[in-house]
């Protein structure tokens, strides 16, 4: 691809002025891409649907099957193929402008524009088949993206803010090396009190089951349990003489252990958050083309 | 080594002096299997006594090069470290060695030396002497490291190196010096808890200055994960057997201490080779020794080839050991193995002339190159160009990037200087010099310069002026006289000819300034005017008590003309971003000026309006959105304090936008050979304001400064890239203060994207696996490790590839001066 051998060769100083590629700059979002511009198209788009249907009267009754039904059909069906797209764009990248960022405006807006173009197709016809099928999977699938849409606007910055400048990695190794000055701390402990040690040291998942990414709860956390066993320690013997002060050593660093834990799972769980949905988005996204090629087949076919 | 090689073939008597238990020691010293490279491709290898040299693994190189010196049968003499050379003869008359040496304080002391004439006595550490008529001084720019001063520092367990940091388990290890060096040694002893090392890090500074940020922050990451205990202010006073006694902060400790690893920087070998009597070009810390067109130094028969004369690639070497045997045979007629390339470069050339009658026609035309030896010459050429131009055609044109500097050899050029009327022109003649705003400033090109008449160019590179600056210090006057010249010129221009600067000039002067120091302080009385020559400055002003942010002045701007118009205190303080150079000009001559040429003075009161504007409306925000402005002030504040104040295209994230997703890096990835140049993660973050690890495009990017082949270049639209000549010998890498390159091999070709999604083929976008790479590498084929960075994505008509592949508009490439202006306030109101 463009890899740098290429670029060598029509980078011999010309002294011409070479205009740099053209390129965005503009700090806007993409729900704010171009002001807007996409919000504005969809809104026009769905305005335009409603006119279409509420004017034009269809008999019998309104269904998929009227010219004005037709009309919508084809409109959304072109849509959602269009939308499933996105998915490859975001992956071949090619050296001409593009702009992801366009895209998933125009994704998300036309995306939504769909809920009222679809629901207007059907003509408020459901029942158990594979027309319907068709349109559950694809409410199914917007109804997820709105979601992500919640998700991407809310979390980005709690992540950012979590993070205190720390890389994923740097938090997972922040772990281990508490963990190493543990194992060395519990080295003079009599056996029982190395014990509580070890269970947070084998016992403690960062990330865990989805669902726990997903909550960031632990119930079961091994270095919880041992800092709570040895927090009691260390109480009961406040009370009589003072403390072990290798205890109280290892109690500060299960403290600091816990906190760097939660840190880690907090970003673990905004991480899963951020990407779970997409697991049912685009699956249901395949299931949806399919049906809406067995809905498309079986109208030509059947009709 | 070369030298000794072709010696033992004529039969000549030498001996081959080492200082260590091995030949070749910088090679012997690069990494374990490293390929080395054998560049520049297009010159012939002339190695002295068949020696061959080939790319390949280091270990390859140095074993076939032992058994080859062994069947040259080369007189070896090894662990014999040259202490001093001297003559032994009269005195040679009126040749007297001037020595300056700088002190701590700035002060300088000059020796004097009277030269004896050959032969000449040399003595090694061990006390022996050798007596020799011709010395061929090849000891490389390595240099020895600084030694510990403290009383024990004979005991054996210090040691200056640090090979194999794997080799030490269950050590208390002590590592003195808070540079790179020091710093990275001390990680990777504290790398892997089980080799059991308690490792220690010592630093005379309370703050480590001189390395890079990426080490700082892993070291204080290892410090705060426990891996290593960190002391500044300190610094050993004693060393004995098995303890170390520091002297800290808060007074005497004793310590245990296996092992002392100190890097407390190298002496370069300039020292000894000038006490032998080898004068050097100039002060200049980059300047060579003099030499001769056969390489003989100021001290007759002392001879210098290699990295010390200046050719820091094997090949050069190599020939050079065979070239200076052949001279000092008698061999005059020998042309030097790069007689081609540069053949090569006068071609385009009308009336054809041999290269060297070329050199001398460029030399004895061309003012600045004037102070030049022929050997001299030579090399300058190899990082130069000569170009025949036809009336009217094009040099280069305005607003074009470039840092090269043009010498009229023949003919005449013509200046635009006014854009927007190509007709009005300023001629620059034979002998002088153009295009060094571009040189000092790393700015676009100010203007577009036509040739005149038919003339004869030769266009010098950035590398290769700053090379002859420090060589000739002629030279690098009349450089910076016409700079400042001609940045008054084009700063001011409103009918200004050099007549009228005259008295401005001559008042002129240029400074320094480090970064973060103030040039002009609010409320204080002056009315100097400074002239930004390179760096940056931001503006700042008291409001409410606390310092606002007002601008960003880049380069080729100037500040401080409020005063010398209105004549009242300064209204804001102006302090240097980044290191910075500047013109100070006088404001009594200035005023002057500005009185005879009402134009001009027209053109200034504009300017400072403007500017009043702007400080206005931002005061009127303060006064009603306080928070915005103080958001606007912190921001700025903190890119300026991450370097921002050197980038001319600087990568940023909006954390309030960022999903996390990585597809920039893996765009970045997928649009380069497979490896990604950016960390996205990494690095600095101020209100949600995220500069990741990728490369600033600096003014004058530090990782240049030192590439053996030369590799690293700005290219047309003024990105900093990385030609296919790296040899991978990660100098730039230690030289970017902000850890944007890694040497790395370029993995395999992934399988079809499509391939992928339908069938899981491959490992998907983005950056392949190390794994993977590894798994699928085609077998027998060596790819080297080359440094690797970002290249602003030139070629691709889409520009940055990171910006388009981000979902969300998190990602933006933009230059300083277009980020840190007022449209920076809407930020704050979000
Ligand atoms: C990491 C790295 C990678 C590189 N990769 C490449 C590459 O791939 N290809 C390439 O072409 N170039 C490469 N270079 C550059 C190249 O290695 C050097 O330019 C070259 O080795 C210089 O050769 P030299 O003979 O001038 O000096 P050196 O190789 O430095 O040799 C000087 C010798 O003199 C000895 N010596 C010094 N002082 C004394 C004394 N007082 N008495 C006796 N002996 C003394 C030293 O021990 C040493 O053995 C690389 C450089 C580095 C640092
Ligand atoms: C039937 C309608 C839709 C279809 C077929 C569809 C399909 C897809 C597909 C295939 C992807 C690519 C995911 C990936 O490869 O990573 C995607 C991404 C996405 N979709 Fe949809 N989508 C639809 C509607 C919506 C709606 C209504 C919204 C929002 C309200 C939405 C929001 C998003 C977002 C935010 C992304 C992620 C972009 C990214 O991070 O790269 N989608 N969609
Ligand atoms: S790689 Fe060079 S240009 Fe890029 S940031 Fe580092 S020093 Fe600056
Ligand atoms: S500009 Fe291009 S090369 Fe540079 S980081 Fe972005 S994608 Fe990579
Ligand atoms: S592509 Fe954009 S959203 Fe994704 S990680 Fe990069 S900057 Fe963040």
């Amino acid at each position: 691809m463009a890899g740098q051998a290429a670029g060598n060769a029509n980078r011999k100083a010309s002294g011409k002025a070479i205009v740099r590629a053209p390129r965005e700059i503009t700090h806007e979002g993409f729900l704010t891409h171009r002001r807007s511009r996409w919000l504005k198209i969809a809104l026009f788009l769905s305005a335009l649907a409603i006119a279409v249907y509420i004017f034009t009267d269809p008999q019998p009754r309104a269904n998929g099957g009227s010219v004005a039904g037709y009309a919508l059909g084809t409109i959304g069906a072109l849509l959602i193929v269009w939308l499933s797209l996105i998915g490859l764009r975001k992956r071949i990248i090619t050296s001409k402008p593009y702009s992801l960022k366009g895209w998933t405006s125009a994704h998300v807006y036309l995306g939504l524009s769909l809920i009222v173009i679809g629901t207007l197709h059907t003509g408020f016809q459901l029942g158990w088949n594979v027309h319907s099928a068709a349109y559950v999977l694809m409410m199914i699938v917007i109804l997820s993206g709105i979601y992500g849409i919640i998700v991407y606007g809310r979390l980005p910055g709690k992540l950012s803010a979590n993070r205190q400048e720390a890389t994923q990695p740097q938090m997972l190794e922040a772990i281990r090396a508490l963990d190493r000055q543990l194992d060395t701390a519990a080295q003079p402990l009599g056996k029982d009190e190395a014990d509580l040690v070890r269970v947070s040291l084998e016992q403690t998942d960062i990330g865990g089951n989805l669902w726990q990414r997903l909550t960031g709860q632990q119930p079961n956390c091994g270095t919880a349990k041992a800092r709570d066993a040895i927090q009691a320690l260390v109480n009961q013997q406040m009370r009589t003489v003072k403390p072990d002060p290798r205890l109280t050593q290892i109690l500060f660093l299960l403290e600091r252990k816990s906190a760097a834990l939660a840190q880690a799972r907090r970003h673990i769980r905004m991480k899963t958050q951020l990407e779970i949905w997409l697991y049912l988005h685009v699956p249901a996204t395949f299931a949806l083309l399919a049906a809406l090629i067995a809905h498309i087949l079986s109208v030509f076919l059947y009709w | 080594m070369s030298a000794a090689a072709h010696a033992a073939k004529l039969g000549i008597s030498h001996v081959l002096l080492e200082k260590t238990d091995h030949l070749s020691d910088t090679i012997y010293k690069y990494q374990k299997g490293k390929h080395v490279m054998a560049t520049p491709s297009q010159l012939v290898l002339r190695a002295g006594g068949g020696l061959q040299f080939e790319a390949g693994k280091r270990e390859t190189i140095l074993g076939i090069w032992d058994e080859m010196t062994a069947a040259a049968k080369v007189n070896v003499k090894l662990n014999a470290e040259i202490k001093s050379i001297a003559g032994t003869g009269d005195p040679i008359p009126g040749s007297i060695q001037k020595t300056t040496t700088r002190n701590r304080d700035g002060t300088t002391v000059v020796k004097e030396l009277q030269r004896l004439a050959p032969p000449y006595k040399l003595v090694t550490t061990s006390g022996e002497e050798i007596i020799a008529d011709t010395i061929i001084l090849a000891i490389g720019t390595q240099g020895n490291p600084n030694l510990l001063g403290c009383p024990g520092a004979q005991q054996p367990h210090i040691q200056y190196q640090l090979d194999d940091p794997a080799a030490y388990n269950d050590e208390h290890i002590f590592v003195f010096g808070g540079g790179d060096a020091g710093i990275e040694n001390a990680l990777g002893l504290a790398a892997d808890a089980a080799q059991g090392n308690i490792v220690t890090l010592m630093n005379r500074g309370a703050e480590f200055s001189t390395a890079k940020d990426a080490n700082v922050k892993a070291l204080l990451a290892a410090r705060d994960a426990g891996r290593i205990n960190v002391m500044t202010e300190t610094q050993p006073r004693a060393i004995e057997d098995e303890w170390v006694v520091l002297d800290t902060r808060d007074g005497e400790v004793r310590a245990r201490c296996n092992r002392l690893i100190a890097r407390i920087g190298s002496a370069p070998p300039r020292g000894f080779v000038e006490a032998c009597g080898v004068e050097f070009a100039s002060n200049d810390r980059l300047a060579f020794p003099k030499l001769s067109a056969v390489f003989e130094s100021t001290a007759p028969g002392i001879f210098i080839v290699g990295a010390l004369a200046g050719y820091p690639l094997i090949k050069h070497c190599m020939n050079q050991g065979h070239d200076v045997v052949e001279f000092i045979n008698g061999n005059t007629e020998l042309k030097p193995a790069d007689e081609p390339i540069l053949e090569a470069k006068f071609k385009g050339l009308p009336a054809g002339k041999s290269v060297s009658d070329w050199l001398e026609y460029l030399r004895s035309n061309v003012g600045i190159l004037d102070g030049m030896s022929a050997l001299q010459m030579r090399e300058f050429m190899l990082d130069s160009e000569a170009r025949a131009y036809r009336a009217g055609e094009v040099i280069f044109e305005r607003n074009a990037p470039g840092s090269s500097l043009f010498g009229v050899a023949d003919g005449q050029v013509l200046v635009e200087i006014n854009p927007n009327d190509p007709s009005i022109t300023v001629p620059i003649g034979k002998g002088e010099i153009f295009g060094e705003v571009g040189l000092i400033s790393g700015r676009r090109r100010g203007a577009t310069i036509r040739a005149g008449s038919d003339c004869v160019l030769v266009e010098i590179s950035r590398s290769a002026a700053l090379k002859l600056m420090s060589a000739v210090p002629a030279a690098s006057r009349e450089v910076t006289r016409i700079t400042t010249l001609r940045s008054l010129l084009q700063i001011f221009k409103s009918g200004l000819g050099a007549d009228d600067l005259t008295d401005v000039v001559a008042s002129a002067r240029i400074e320094t300034i480090r970064a973060g120091q103030t040039i002009i302080k609010e409320g204080e009385t002056g009315d100097d005017i400074y002239i930004i020559r390179s760096g940056s400055m931001v503006v700042e002003k008291t409001i409410g008590g606390k310092p606002v942010f007002l601008s960003y002045v880049p380069a080729g701007s100037y500040v401080g003309e409020m005063a010398v118009i209105n004549g009242d205190a300064r209204s804001a303080t102006v302090r240097a971003a980044v290191k910075s150079d500047v013109i100070k000009l006088e404001g009594e001559s200035f005023r002057s000026l500005l009185a005879n040429k009402p134009e001009l003075m027209a053109r200034v009161r504009d300017d400072m309006a403007s500017r009043i504007q702007h400080n206005a409306f931002i005061e009127s925000k303060k006064d009603s959105f306080g928070g915005v402005v103080d958001m606007y002030s912190g921001v700025a504040n903190f890119l300026v304090d991450n370097g921002i104040g050197e980038a001319t295209d600087v990568l940023l994230i909006d954390e309030k936008l960022c999903v996390g997703c990585d597809n920039c890096e893996k765009a970045c990835a997928d649009s380069h050979d497979g490896l990604s140049r950016l960390d996205r993660e990494a690095g600095r973050t101020y209100a949600h304001l995220h500069v990741p690890t990728s490369c600033r495009h600096c003014e004058h990017p530090h990782c240049m400064a030192d590439c053996p082949p030369n590799a690293i270049h700005r290219g047309p639209t003024g990105e900093v890239y990385i030609d296919d000549t790296c040899i991978g010998c990660g100098n730039c890498q230690r030289n970017c203060p902000y850890g944007v390159i890694r040497m790395d091999k370029v993995p395999p070709k992934k399988p079809w994207l499509l391939n992928w999604l339908l069938f899981g083929q491959g490992p998907g976008p983005g950056e392949p696996s190390k794994k993977w790479s590894y798994k699928n590498a085609k077998k027998g084929v060596e790819t080297p490790k080359k440094a690797v960075k970002c290249d602003m994505c030139t070629g691709q008509s889409g520009g940055p590839a990171c910006v388009r592949a981000c979902p969300t508009g998190a990602a933006i490439r933009v230059s300083p001066e277009q980020f840190l202006s007022v449209a920076l306030l809407d930020r704050g109101a979000e």
